[in-house]
């Protein structure tokens, strides 16, 4: 495991070119101190910083593979690169931000904390949401927040097809265009409180060149939460 | 027309085609116009566990004295990776079903009557309650397609995690819930609103194949330190390659359910036309076991109408580890009882017959969210009972595998066993009884 580098303060180094995943993840389990922790060179390396359960501050210097962030809880972790699938899958808490673009199904069924994404993200974003907030600066590929309980999707470029497909009563914010929207999903009127959440949203994701006034809101039509017969052609 | 002895008259015959059961079901969708829901597993016949006997000991075999001589039934779970498997004192254990599905007391009475006797019970779709982990030494977590209450804190409380990708009741389906069993409780803790019929996914929202699994599988034991084993569930249906699927993913442990399998709500079509038998599915997963030479080092529980210590020891005889009872657990516990019967007949049921878990009503307090009902079942005396249940299907077990000369139910093999009926030979691959006929594999001499 490389030596820790002293610097203004105690900052934690792994070089996964080097050191395993599975020494990374350990020594984040272990530490009964969290803090600020460099992993370089991480090459599409798969499960990195995953199980995360104390307020870590740690910066991926490159591009991971699936799962990264998994299950956070408290930390925040920043990925200096794109992400493969399921980034921040499960999040409790904390904050997960990718500098790049994600993969599939980023943020599925995260029920706590913020993921910001500045690249795009690609099918399934937010799919399963369950209470977490996540900010995409590009755009969106298809079946964006399918089923998606709680929290909100902000969408600051382009929806693909069947957004918010049998959505439950997650929020959708979409700025750009949409291609289709899903099974029991319906364009929402947006008023002023739904233009203040996501002028908050967005300044937590630190992105202050996009107009909250200029969202349109999706949401469940709650019209198939119970089973009818009258309801069958919508399925 | 007055009907005769037993309901029988002549001039009266009853169309195998058109029975009483699908004139039933036509005259209630007609009036409906939507499938059937229901609880339970598949009601129709199919080749099971009965068609296979034992063939014992004689002079070219000699037996165990039935009483006295040791014949072990502990198992080890996982130990392909886990620093930590599951050691179990016997090899049935309880499968998984959910908080919301059943009552509190009832998971509370399956952990005390799992824990008496030495075995594990399963979450179910819905997370871990306090009260299961706390009644439960070994408790097994699922991770469900729907991830309602799934969190890392109970992911590390857990002594095993299990992967479900399906159920024997429906390969390929999802889970559902109705909503007049969506309580305060059980809508928290699936994070939705109450009264909605929940509609469980039928695919994970992280992974979509094998090579994926595999994946998920790398986090799942990153998160848990490679502490705990991994088990992949699955539905029986293309089980050969399912299990080889499941082993090159690198699971600890191979959950096979049979389309004999118990479910809280799903539609009867599904439930008595998708999916294989238990039967037939031990041998495809032996197989693909064997072939991979991974036998007993990933360890194979069925499950899917496991009823008597018979069939305990057949299901170890084809090549399983261990077992998982849901339905048996349920009806051990007080379900279809007898002294329920006139409370089922005013809900349009009957003791014996009742199967509409899906509807809250139950007058056992099992499969409900009402507390009125649910205070019914004392968990305390519902352990008692399962674990009184559980001990005797392991002193069958037992008895069964002395008779076959084996110190260790582990010790049991097909080469104990014949068949009944063709069929069965053919999905066992057993001989046929009385002959050397295993139809598909060995000709007829």
């Amino acid at each position: 495991m490389a030596t820790p580098e002293i610097t203004q303060e105690v900052v934690r180094s792994f070089d996964l070119a080097v050191d395993t995943v599975r020494e990374l993840n350990q020594a984040l389990h272990s530490e009964a101190s969290a803090g600020r922790v460099v992993v370089r060179n991480p090459g599409g390396r798969h499960a990195v910083a995953v199980g995360l359960d104390a307020p870590y501050e740690v910066e991926i210097e490159g591009h991971v593979g699936y799962y990264c962030a998994g299950m956070n809880k408290l930390a925040t972790v920043r990925v200096r690169g794109n992400c493969g699938v399921g980034v921040a899958e499960n999040m409790m808490s904390g904050l997960v931000v990718i500098e790049g673009s994600a993969s599939q199904s980023a943020g599925a069924s995260a029920r706590g904390g913020r993921l910001v994404i500045h690249g795009d993200a690609s099918a399934r974003c937010g799919i399963s949401l369950k209470g977490a907030d996540i900010v995409v600066r590009g755009s969106i590929g298809h079946m964006g927040a399918f089923m998606g309980q709680k929290g909100c999707l902000v969408v600051c470029g382009d929806a693909g097809d069947s957004l918010g497909d049998s959505l439950y009563e997650a929020r959708l914010y979409v700025r750009g265009s949409v291609a289709g929207l899903g099974a029991d999903c319906i364009e929402k009127e947006m008023r002023a409180e739904h233009v203040a959440q996501v002028r908050e949203l967005l300044a937590a994701a630190e992105i202050d060149d996009v107009d909250a006034a200029e969202f349109r809101r999706y949401g469940s039509a709650r019209r198939l939460y119970n089973f009818h017969v009258d309801n069958l052609g919508n399925y | 027309m007055s009907a005769g002895v037993n309901g029988w008259h002549p001039g009266l015959r009853e169309s195998a085609t058109f029975d009483r059961n699908s004139i039933a079901e036509i005259q209630r969708a007609a009036r409906e116009g939507i499938y059937d829901i229901r609880g339970f597993g598949a009601k129709r016949q199919v080749p099971h566990f009965d068609d296979l006997l034992f063939l014992g000991a004689s002079v070219s075999r000699y037996p165990l004295e039935g009483y006295r001589e040791k014949c072990a039934t502990d198992v080890v779970i996982g130990t392909r990776y886990a620093r930590e498997p599951v050691k179990l004192d016997i090899p049935i254990t309880i499968a998984g079903m959910s908080f919301g599905a059943l009552s509190g007391p009832a998971k509370e009475a399956l952990g005390r009557g799992a824990t008496e006797v030495g075995s594990s019970t399963t979450t179910g779709d819905g997370g871990m309650t306090p009260e299961e982990r706390e009644h439960s030494k070994t408790l097994v977590y699922q991770l469900l397609p729907s991830r309602y209450g799934m969190n890392p804190d109970d992911l590390r409380r857990a002594d095993a995690i299990e992967v479900v990708v399906g159920q024997g009741a429906k390969p390929g389906g999802g889970g559902m819930l109705l909503g007049h069993k969506i309580s305060d409780r059980v809508a928290e803790m699936r994070d939705l609103p109450k009264g909605i019929d929940q509609r469980s996914a039928c695919r994970h929202p992280d992974w979509t194949g094998p090579d994926d699994l595999e994946i998920k599988i790398e986090e799942l034991r990153e998160i848990t330190d490679w502490r705990i084993p991994i088990y992949v569930k699955v539905g029986a249906s293309r089980t050969y390659y399912d299990v080889a699927l499941a082993v090159k993913a690198g699971a600890d442990a191979v959950v096979l359910d049979g389309m004999q399998g118990g479910t809280a709500a799903t539609q009867d079509v599904f439930i008595e036309h998708v999916g294989i038998p238990i039967l037939a599915a031990i041998p495809q997963a032996v197989e693909s076991l064997v072939e991979l030479g991974m036998h007993r080092e990933v360890q194979l529980i069925v499950s899917g109408g496991i009823r008597s210590g018979a069939d305990v020891a057949k299901a170890l005889a084809l090549g399983a580890d261990a077992v998982s009872i849901g339905t048996a657990a349920l009806i051990a516990l007080g379900d279809n009882a007898p002294e329920h019967d006139a409370a089922y007949r005013a809900i349009g049921s009957a003791a014996g017959y009742y199967d509409d878990y899906q509807a809250g009503l139950d007058p056992a307090g099992i499969s409900t969210q009402d507390e009125e009902l649910a205070a019914r079942l004392d968990p305390v005396e519902g352990g008692r009972r399962l674990a009184n249940y559980l001990r005797t299907l392991t002193l069958e077990a037992q008895t069964l595998a002395r008779a076959c000369g084996k110190s260790h139910l582990h010790n049991l093999e097909p080469e104990d066993l014949v068949a009944l009926t063709i069929e069965a030979a053919a999905m066992a691959r057993v001989p046929l009884a009385g002959t050397s006929w295993i139809p598909g594999l060995v000709a007829q001499p």
